[in-house]
């Protein structure tokens, strides 16, 4: 990747984490940990990789995205209107009664979301399900989906993982957010899901760890997964939960709590020197 | 008139859904291990390619439906009733009721009628289950003819549905020129003025039968078919019990949550009629042959006549 395209993905970024923020902030609850320890794979996603049109969110031959991690909404919303699927003011009435943008993804009310989620474990079936119909259809399009590192503790995750093997379903690509924390604490101390990348591997999935903060292993990532045939692909994402505010990172309290005014205001300033500092230099 | 025919629901629905798989290209059929028995195996053996046996995984086989679903496809998700509408329950909430998808799950082998099985297998929850789904349409048919008109319906229907199956062989009642089917539509099958008999699915011949009795003692029993559980034909319910003052339900299902509970909740809130609920009164099955399992839980033809006898005081 150039410098330049590299530069506009870390800005881009950068924007989606303030998104993130504004929308938690004004919610006054939801998901930051996770939603920002993966901002820089829904941005990569929206602006690189993916095969959308904002314009037609229905487009038959789009790739697909489903949010299995469907908590992380506020990631996924904050990319969206990024990428000029809604107005970005939406994210201030996230979770407000009436609003769009509902706690959890909703496929209904909102542009550019694939699937319904939320209940963890459900959407990577969905995904599958996607996938399958692209095979059926002779399709080319290519279906994406995000797990957490905690949530693959759902037996239907590995249910969905034997069923895209066995139909090596290559158009789908699953990527697990591992950023090492659950609500109730470490994965490894909760329910221990290590090792992510043998399960994977012994379910039939060509298997890629890399840093998912870092676009040049993103890139290099899925474009190896695009050539893989007859089984599908996992990236496994290492990441800090809570990225970009210093306050949140690796702290489990920051899973699913808003911050109040004061910190919402460090967390903004933090983030937006951030971005100030990528677009000056 | 068509032919009498008895056959278990369970094939009419795998006849029907590999019929009209010509005419409608986007259906798809699932299943999880059992299609030998639920009879989607048939649909299998003539169109291989749209057929997935998603092994037993019965919760990520109704998300696949679901992802299809947003791609175009009519998917069709069958297993055991415990198992579509009992073991994936919150799949079928979540990932197909929630989004409002195009996804039909298929329970087959409901209620005791399963038999040898025993309690394990026998599901009289799942209409319960699936009423509570905003938007999810239960359709129970009663015999192979309303199976088949009710799949067409299904499919015509855009939006989730759960179709109940049967595992023991009936004979047709519906096989009359004059039979159409509506989705949300009851039908009169006997008219009748001392009580109003609704019953749904295997019991719909069994009340028929009861009726038969009744007339013999001078009673006279309005029978209707509620093959459409959800929605409830509410205007035929309550004119008819407006008519007959007392109202009878029968079901092959657990009497809570059920069609004798919708039925009741309807008159209670719009016409308050006494109804008497006969089904699975709250208790597990276990195993033994189908039709004497039906008999001891009193879902037969005799049990329904002596109910209404003792609540008309004849």
């Amino acid at each position: 990747m150039n410098s330049c395209d590299k530069k506009q993905l870390k800005i881009t970024a950068a924007k989606v984490r303030l998104g993130i923020i504004e929308g938690v902030y004004n919610a006054k609850s939801g998901h930051p940990g996770g939603s920002l320890s993966a901002a820089d794979v829904f941005t990569y996603l929206y602006f690189k990789e993916m095969r959308i049109d904002p314009a037609n969110p229905k487009w038959p031959d789009r790739d697909r995205f489903v949010l299995s991690k469907g908590h992380c909404a506020p990631g996924l919303y904050a990319a969206l209107a990024e990428r000029g699927y809604f107005s970005t003011e939406e994210l201030k009435s996230l979770r407000h009664i009436g609003a769009m943008l509902q706690g959890h993804p909703d496929m209904k009310g909102t542009p550019g979301v694939d699937m319904s989620s939320g209940s963890l474990g459900q959407g990577v079936s969905a995904a599958v399900g996607m996938a399958l119909a692209g095979k059926l259809d002779n399709k080319d399009y290519r279906v994406y989906s995000l797990l957490g590192d905690g949530e693959i503790e759902e037996g239907q995750v590995w249910e969905a993982a034997m069923f895209a093997a066995h139909k090596k379903l290559d158009n789908l690509c699953l990527i697990v957010d591992s950023n090492g924390l659950q609500i109730d604490g470490p994965v490894s101390e909760v329910a221990g899901p290590e090792p992510i990348d043998q399960k994977f591997a012994a379910f039939g999935f060509d298997v890629q760890i890399v840093n998912g903060h870092c676009f040049d292993e993103l890139e290099a990532a899925f474009a190896h997964a695009k050539t893989v045939t007859g089984k599908p692909s996992v990236i496994i994402a290492k990441t800090t939960k809570g990225k970009g505010v210093s306050f949140m990172e690796n702290q489990v309290s920051w899973h699913g709590t808003a911050p109040n005014k004061e910190q919402y205001e460090v967390a903004m300033q933090e983030l937006t020197a951030a971005l100030q500092e990528l677009e000056g230099c | 008139m068509a032919e009498m025919v008895k056959k278990a629901t369970r094939e009419s629905f795998g006849e029907a859904v590999t019929e009209l798989a010509a005419e409608y290209p986007d259906v798809v059929v699932l299943d999880a291990d059992l299609a030998a028995a639920t009879k989607t195996g048939i649909f299998k053996k003539k169109y291989p390619e749209r057929f997935f046996d998603c092994g037993i995984a019965e919760c990520n086989m109704i998300g696949v439906a679901a992802g299809l679903a947003t791609c175009g496809k009519i998917p069709f998700a069958a297993s055991f009733a415990m198992f579509s509408a009992g073991r994936a329950f919150e799949q079928v909430r979540n990932s197909v009721g929630y989004p409002k998808l195009n996804v039909k799950v298929v329970g087959s082998h409901a209620g005791i009628s399963v038999g040898e099985d025993g309690a394990t297998h026998q599901c009289c929850e799942d209409i319960a289950l699936m009423r509570t789904i905003p938007g999810m349409v239960i359709l129970n048919p009663s015999d192979h003819y309303e199976m088949k008109a009710a799949v067409r319906a299904a499919i015509e229907h855009k939006g989730p549905c759960y179709i109940r199956l049967g595992r023991l062989a009936v004979e047709s009642i519906n096989n009359g020129d004059d039979y159409h089917f509506e989705l949300g539509k009851g039908i009169t099958l006997r008219e009748g003025s001392d009580i109003t008999i609704v019953a749904t699915g295997l019991m719909v011949s069994e009340a028929v039968k009861a009726a038969k009795a009744l007339e013999a003692d001078g009673i006279s029993a309005e029978v209707i078919n509620i093959h459409t559980i959800k929605p409830l034909d509410e205007d035929r319910i309550l004119a008819s019990a407006k008519k007959t003052g007392r109202v009878v339900t029968v079901e092959e299902h657990n009497i809570i949550g059920g069609l004798g509970e919708a039925v009741a909740a309807v008159l209670s809130e719009k016409c308050p009629t006494p109804v008497t609920r006969i089904g699975v009164n709250d208790v597990f099955g276990h195993s033994g042959p189908a039709v004497d399992l039906l008999k001891e839980f009193g879902l037969s033809a005799e049990h329904i006549a002596a109910v209404v006898r003792e609540k008309l005081g004849k």
